[in-house]
């Protein structure tokens, strides 16, 4: 069975994003650009499925700019064994990039769709239920462990009140949370190998998709700062402060 | 324009993030109905018809709603979405689970845990766990909303006086069947809803360890939540995570102990009144956020500070 990740190229973790002064966006110049980190994970989870014998192709998709590459080689590193840009230079929202995939899954027929639950970026936490509504699969957000046989994925999920396990008819879509597994590092002989592996690029007018966004962002400015605190001796000093300053207690 | 605001109970009572998005959907309009799917809900149906400013409640009751599979959920809205210029439910993991997929039925852009409304189509959400703020404009006929509760203050439980209707729940998907739960059991409030919160980081050492910030929460009647350092090395269960990519939440008074302050775990509390950080790293990058530090041995400075709150 087949198996397709997605994975979209973001501002690394680590970065202080800083807002641009014209309010129109982050500074993405010279700053530094990661895989997702949730689709790290769902690399991960695909590599390890197939290293069971249950998924015995690895597809990692993604959609942006040509850049992007880059990130899908990372993916090849890590195990996966193709790789297809989706490329557009339109900045892509979660609903079109749910068409793009859409439109690759239809092409490629794969029994498994994982994807992370959000972007860091953009934090929207949609795409993977989009895709799953636009396909009429079912889905499973939230991953913290996976089981496939016999036709069906098992999924434990992260929920507000702790976990919950449901079972999903394949096809299906799965999101990741942080603790489904631990991703691995990658070698430099995988890297080097990884150059070698196909990645075909296909542009969204040939997958009959239109991506012109559907939410026009107006402005972008920094949050409201807090005000320095200070720092008191001990415990007598501060519980003294949050009854008779803050006025908490 | 009329609004539908998806209610997150749990069958027989009425969670506070359902009034939450109903303040928010009172901002952007008058004509609010609540959709209490689930079953045997009509207790939480009942709740919700006292809503202050709800006029019309959808009570759908079916076993197939039993567990808000988001399949079975989604075809529910999407049956009656044409009666409405807005959809808004709360990001709770139910919200965040269901909503997108109903976005995408009625081809819309979802936008994402709004904070503020500026008129019916613009609206103000973080983006980068909350490093930015962006001002969105969406053009969909069908505007699809998740309602960061920390946003917008409840309205009050009682007042109102909606009228009932009973909704048909569509035939069960067949595609995703529960399996079971595991729900992790406090007598504490919820990590969401609670006026203090007491999180423990890495710096607790163990799960054992968190022990001693129970007489602490205990005194101040506290929720207890943790970053995803203390989580991940399994010292507290996972509902525990405040941060980007764990609960927001935002309480009169916070007290991070042994937690540094990254970012993604500043994103879920950085909202909150009053914060208060205890440390034995001066440099620690959550005293930057901190109206209160102490520099210090966690062990020792958290049962002084429990003898302290007893005088
Ligand atoms: C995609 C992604 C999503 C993430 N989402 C979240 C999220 O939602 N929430 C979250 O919290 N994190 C999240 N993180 C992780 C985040 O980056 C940090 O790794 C994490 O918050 C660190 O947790 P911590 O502060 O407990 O641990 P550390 O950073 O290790 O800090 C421990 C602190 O304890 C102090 N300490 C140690 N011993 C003592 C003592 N005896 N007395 C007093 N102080 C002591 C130390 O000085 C230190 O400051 C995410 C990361 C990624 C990549
Ligand atoms: N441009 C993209 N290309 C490939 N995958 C994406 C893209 N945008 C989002 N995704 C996938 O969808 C997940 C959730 O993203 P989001 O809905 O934007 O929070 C990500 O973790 C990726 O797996």
């Amino acid at each position: 069975m087949k198996a397709l990740v997605s994975i979209k190229r973001v501002i690394d973790y680590n970065v202080k994003v800083r807002v641009k002064s014209d309010g129109t966006g982050v500074e993405t110049a010279n700053v530094k650009m990661s895989m997702n980190p949730f689709d790290e994970i769902a690399v991960e989870e695909a590599m390890r499925l197939k290293e069971a014998g249950v998924v015995t192709e690895v597809l990692v998709v993604s959609c942006g700019v040509a850049a992007c590459q880059e990130t899908l080689r990372t993916a090849l590193a890590i195990g996966a064994d193709r790789a297809i840009l989706v490329e557009s230079d339109v900045a892509l929202q979660p609903l079109a990039v749910a068409k793009l995939l859409k439109a690759v899954c239809q092409k490629e027929n794969p029994q498994l769709v994982i994807l992370g639950k959000q972007a860091i970026d953009d934090d929207s936490n949609q795409t993977g239920q989009m895709l799953a509504a636009l396909l009429n699969w079912p889905q499973a957000t939230f991953a913290s462990k996976v089981q496939v046989a016999d036709g069906k994925a098992q999924v434990t999920r992260e929920v507000d009140g702790g976990l919950e396990t449901v079972s999903l008819k394949l096809p299906a879509i799965i999101t990741t949370d942080l603790r489904l597994n631990e991703p691995r590092y990658v070698t430099l002989p995988n890297i080097m190998k990884a150059k070698k592996k196909p990645l075909e690029n296909l542009k969204p007018d040939a997958l009959g998709v239109d991506v012109a966004p559907r939410v026009s962002i107006l402005r972008v400015v920094d949050p409201p700062k807090r005000k320095a605190g200070v720092k008191v001796p001990d415990a007598k000093a501060l519980v003294e402060k949050l009854r008779n300053e803050a006025k908490v207690i | 324009m009329t609004i539908l605001v998806i209610a997150e109970h749990d069958h027989g009572t009425l969670k506070v993030a359902t009034r939450n998005t109903v303040a928010a959907a009172k901002q952007i309009g008058s004509e609010i109905h609540v959709l209490v799917a689930g079953n045997n809900c009509g207790a939480a149906a009942k709740a919700a018809a006292q809503i202050e400013g709800v006029a019309k409640v959808l009570h759908s009751d079916a076993p197939q709603l039993g567990e808000f599979l988001a399949e079975n959920v989604s075809a529910l809205v999407v049956s009656i979405a044409k009666r409405y210029s807005h959809i808004l439910a709360p990001a709770t993991s139910n919200g965040k689970d269901v909503t997108p997929r109903i976005a995408a039925l009625l081809d819309a852009q979802q936008i994402s845990e709004i904070i503020a409304v500026e008129s019916p189509d613009t609206f103000v959400r973080p983006i980068y766990a909350g490093n930015a703020l962006a001002t969105v404009q969406s053009k969909d006929a069908i505007k699809v909303i998740t309602v960061r509760i920390t946003g917008f203050d409840a309205v009050a439980a009682s007042g109102g006086s909606a009228v009932l209707e009973t909704l048909v729940a569509p035939p069960d998907s067949g595609l995703s069947a529960f399996i079971s739960r595991e729900v992790s059991k406090s007598e504490r409030p919820e990590l969401t809803a609670a006026k203090i919160v007491v999180s423990g980081g890495r710096g607790m050492g163990s799960g054992e360890n968190f022990k001693i910030l129970e007489p602490l929460a205990d005194k101040l009647n506290a929720a207890m939540g943790a970053s995803r350092a203390a989580v991940d090395a399994g010292f507290v269960p996972n509902d525990w995570q405040v941060g980007q990519t764990g609960k927001i939440v935002a309480p009169d008074l916070y007290v991070a102990v042994g937690i540094s302050g990254a970012i993604q775990h500043l994103a879920g509390m950085k909202d909150s009144r009053v914060i208060v950080a205890i440390n034995k790293d001066e440099e620690a990058p959550i005293f930057s956020v901190a109206d209160y530090g102490i520099v210090g041995d966690l062990f020792k400075v958290v049962p002084q500070l429990v003898e302290e709150l007893k005088k």
